[in-house]
């Protein structure tokens, strides 16, 4: 069963479309992350399942009920569509216990169910602080607790994160994503950030100028991406012109095995993901290639390499002790197969 | 999300109160016949007159606005010694009406009479319409502005200039256009000081030649020279400009250090308090040592004060009624719509009180005679009179609170109408404060409307002081003076402090 499925969902404002025919299913209990640029509608595609906006064509069921559709516009009170915006939004004239208890009626208040969602994101005994005596993180939580307080079938979270640093967010994407599973409730995450999405979501959907254009499990959508725009947006990508010859295809990384056969003959652009690409000591058997960069990011390094006829590669190198310096004289090979696109 | 249009059809309800006296006006107009009121506008002495009016209302703007943004910006952003103290007094004018302030000035100094005097006494009563609201926003302003405008290498004057002002423009132009509005319906400066004004020739041709047409036709002009000033004023604004204070930078402001300029700032400071409340405070202490009038006993004086609390109040109530919905369509979905609405408003808040009273007076007999003699049409002209007063300070208290805030309380399942209760009334709650007692304010020293319109019987601290004075009853008046002044103290008290200069800032 599905709580929420969009069907060619289309909203535009004068002029400008911002949903071009939107068709999105998300599984109950499951978190369905809608990934794309900014300026893509990811945020109008909020808030047209939050009710908030009226769409012009197309229908949108939550919980097997059409709260949109041609003729029908649910208002947002009577969906039981849960939203945490982008900064919280917490009433700044409550308390976080009123807060929390904002969308319950008498007897669920009564019941102990807002001390239980503060313990769900892990702000027990804070009920009587005022919002403005939080920080930034704690009132995210609190405007979490505030949406599951209700038992929404839905929790729409429109970059709850983005707005916190990255120390601070990394725990609290993964207590919201607890939260969640541990009331069961069914998340939409709207955000432009692809580690976010890969990380905290059962579901990855693409967006483009106003289409969702892939939607899958994040390792699927990551490893098999439907274009050359798509893998580039959900990490390094390396996309080289190819020849296709059987179930190899021929590069400037020399000729690498396909993952799936393609239909598209002749010239193709392949996608290599960086951390295929193995860097060994000039000589041996490889593509050979000079370091001309590398970025340092910790964990790792990407080493930008340039091969014959000026074509640059980039290569993550987990342990990059010892250090390939710029000048160095490497060589390439790719491990696993590669994915190819019609070119 | 307000229920739009509910929210609609209740502004234009009470934009339609507030425009009965310009419908009478229209009527009347409409008997005397087009072609005789023609004539009349092509004269000389209308012409005269709107020049006079308009000098005036210039000059005394001009003058308003300097004073109230030094004012304002010495006590939000120096270290002024005393500037709480002086972000009270600069209010404290407000609470001096003009009758009380131009008779203090002709009984202090011989001769004091003409357009420059009436200049003088009108700007120290009417500049706090200007000081208050920038006041309010230079306090609030974010200083990351003029912070990054400093880093960026602009002089404390090239910032003030550039950026500062810039910030408190909007609030600058709403205050003058109070200003001018005000000085424009003002009668009893005018009439006591003797400058020909609209007021004064419509007064005078109501009760001495009997002669209403002529009467109208200059209400006319001044209803036309209104919406010439509003439409100036809406003209000058930038499109959609809001400089509401951004969530979570309540950071103090810097102050500037005035340095050598600290005791003459604090001197002319000083000044300004001296003029607009000492001479008004000394004035009124000589009446009652020198004149030989006895005033009235405890009873009557108390009567009065009760009275006047009483339709202040009930004129606020109401006004703050109708300008909710108006407030909040402005806010919450601004527009052509809202913009023409809110402008309406304005334009019976230049008229005269004598206008609406007497409007009032043939609405009440004509239409709703249940209402005449009663408090409630004396609240009604409160409230066609001071209505665009409140309406501001709702829209902007509604426009600081987010509409995020709203739309998140409708998908936690409340209502329209819950969420109004629940979220958007509670966080404007603030600013409806700010409009009673503006109101509160304005109502408790209006003369004109009020001895027209109070029910037979019924006398104000306000009528009291008009009907002792008009008999040169001076000590008996000062009573009756001192105390409107101190009880219109208390809600000037109050919109002061919510200014935020009394807030302890970084020193």
């Amino acid at each position: 069963m599905a709580e929420l499925t969009m069907t060619d969902v289309r909203k535009s404002y004068g002029p400008v479309s911002a949903l071009t025919g939107v068709d999105l299913r998300a599984p109950e209990g499951s978190l369905t992350a809608v990934l794309g640029p900014s300026g893509c509608g990811k945020t109008t595609l909020l808030r047209c399942v939050a009710g908030f906006e009226r769409v012009d064509a197309g229908a949108i069921t939550v919980a097997d009920r059409t709260v949109a559709g041609p003729g029908t516009h649910v208002p947002p009170h009577r969906r039981r569509v849960a939203v945490v915006p982008q900064e919280g939004a917490l009433f700044p004239h409550l308390s976080v216990a009123a807060n929390v208890a904002y969308g319950l009626d008498r007897p669920a208040r009564r019941s102990g169910r807002v001390e239980e969602v503060l313990a769900l994101v892990g702000l027990a005994g804070y009920g009587a602080r005022m919002p403005h005596q939080l920080s930034g993180g704690q009132q995210q939580r609190v405007a979490v607790a505030r949406a599951l307080a209700p038992r929404p079938p839905l929790v729409l979270l429109d970059e709850p994160f983005s707005a916190l640093d990255a120390a601070l967010r990394g725990g609290l994407r993964r207590d919201v994503r607890e939260a969640l599973r541990a009331d069961g409730a069914t998340g939409i995450l709207v955000t432009h950030d692809q580690g976010e999405a890969l990380s905290m979501a059962d579901q990855v959907a693409v967006m483009r100028a106003g289409v969702i254009v892939q939607a899958g499990a994040p390792a699927a959508v990551y490893r098999d991406p439907v274009d050359a725009w798509v893998a580039n947006f959900l990490g390094e990508a390396v996309l080289l012109p190819a020849t296709v010859a059987g179930n190899a295809a021929q590069s400037a990384l020399g000729p690498l095995a396909l993952a799936a056969a393609t239909t598209a003959g002749g010239h193709v652009t392949v996608l290599v993901r960086p951390e295929q690409i193995r860097l060994d000591r000039p000589g041996a058997t490889g593509v050979p290639g000079v370091v001309l960069r590398q970025d340092f990011h910790g964990h790792d390094a990407l080493v930008v390499i340039g091969l014959a006829d000026d074509v640059t590669v980039t290569a993550r190198v987990l342990d990059a002790v010892p250090a390939v310096a710029i000048g160095d004289r490497v060589s390439l090979t790719v491990v696993g197969p590669v994915r190819a696109f019609a070119a | 999300m307000a229920p739009r249009p509910a929210l609609l059809l209740a502004s234009t309800a009470a934009v339609a109160v507030g425009v009965l006296p310009l419908l009478y006006l229209a009527v009347r107009a409409h008997d005397a016949g087009w072609e005789r009121i023609l004539d009349e506008i092509a004269t000389a002495r209308t012409l005269t007159l709107s020049l006079r009016s308009v000098a005036l209302a210039g000059v005394v703007t001009a003058a308003s606005v300097v004073a109230g943004l030094t004012a304002a910006y010495l006590v939000t952003r120096t270290d002024l010694p005393g500037r709480r103290a002086f972000g009270v007094l600069a209010a404290l004018p407000l609470a001096v009406p003009t009758y009380v302030a131009a008779f203090a000035w002709t009984s202090t100094i011989d001769g004091f009479a003409g357009f420059w005097a009436a200049a003088l006494v009108l700007t120290l009563a009417c500049y706090p319409y200007v000081y208050l609201p920038v006041a309010a926003a230079l306090a609030g302003a974010d200083p990351a502005a003029e912070e990054v405008a400093r880093s960026l290498g602009r002089g404390p004057w090239q910032v003030f200039v550039g950026v500062t002002l810039r910030l408190a423009r909007p609030a600058l132009a709403a205050g003058a256009l109070l200003v001018a509005l005000y000085v424009f319906s003002d009668f009893g400066a005018v009439s006591l000081l003797r400058v020909d004004t609209f007021t004064r020739a419509i007064f005078t041709a109501f009760s001495l030649g009997f002669d209403s047409t002529g009467a109208l036709v200059l209400s006319t002009v001044l209803v036309a020279l209104t919406a010439l000033l509003v439409g100036g004023e809406l003209a000058t604004r930038a499109r959609g400009a809001r400089y509401a204070r951004l969530a979570g930078s309540a950071r103090p402001q810097t102050r500037i250090r005035l340095g050598r300029w600290r005791w003459s700032a604090l001197a002319a400071s000083a000044a300004l308090a001296a003029l607009a409340l000492g001479v008004p405070a000394f004035s009124l202490l000589r009446w009652s040592v020198a004149g030989v009038s006895r005033p009235g006993t405890i009873a009557e004086i108390g009567q009065a004060a009760g009275a006047s609390l009483a339709v202040a109040a009930a004129g606020a109530g109401l006004t703050v009624l109708l300008a909710l919905p108006v407030g909040l369509l402005s806010a919450r979905a601004p527009g052509v719509v809202a913009t023409v609405l809110d402008r309406i408003t304005y334009l019976a808040h230049a008229l005269p009180g004598l206008v609406i009273g007497l409007s009032l007076v043939y609405f009440g007999i004509n239409v709703a005679y249940p209402l005449y003699q009663t408090v409630w049409l004396l609240a009604l002209a409160y409230a066609t009179l001071f209505l665009p007063l409140a309406v501001g300070s709702i829209a902007s208290a509604a426009g600081q609170s987010p509409p995020r805030l709203e739309e998140v309380a409708r998908s936690l399942g409340r209502g329209p109408w819950a969420v109004l209760r629940t979220v958007t009334l509670p966080l404007t709650l603030p600013g409806v404060g700010a409009a009673a007692a503006l109101v509160f304010l304005a109502g408790m020293k209006e003369l004109p409307a009020t001895l027209l319109l109070r029910p037979t019987g019924m006398d104000t601290l306000a009528t009291q002081l008009w009907t002792q004075t008009a008999v040169s009853a001076y000590a008996a008046a000062a009573p009756y003076a001192a105390l409107l002044v101190a009880l219109s103290a208390i809600p000037t008290w109050v919109l002061a402090a919510r200014t935020g200069v009394l807030e302890r800032g970084a020193a």
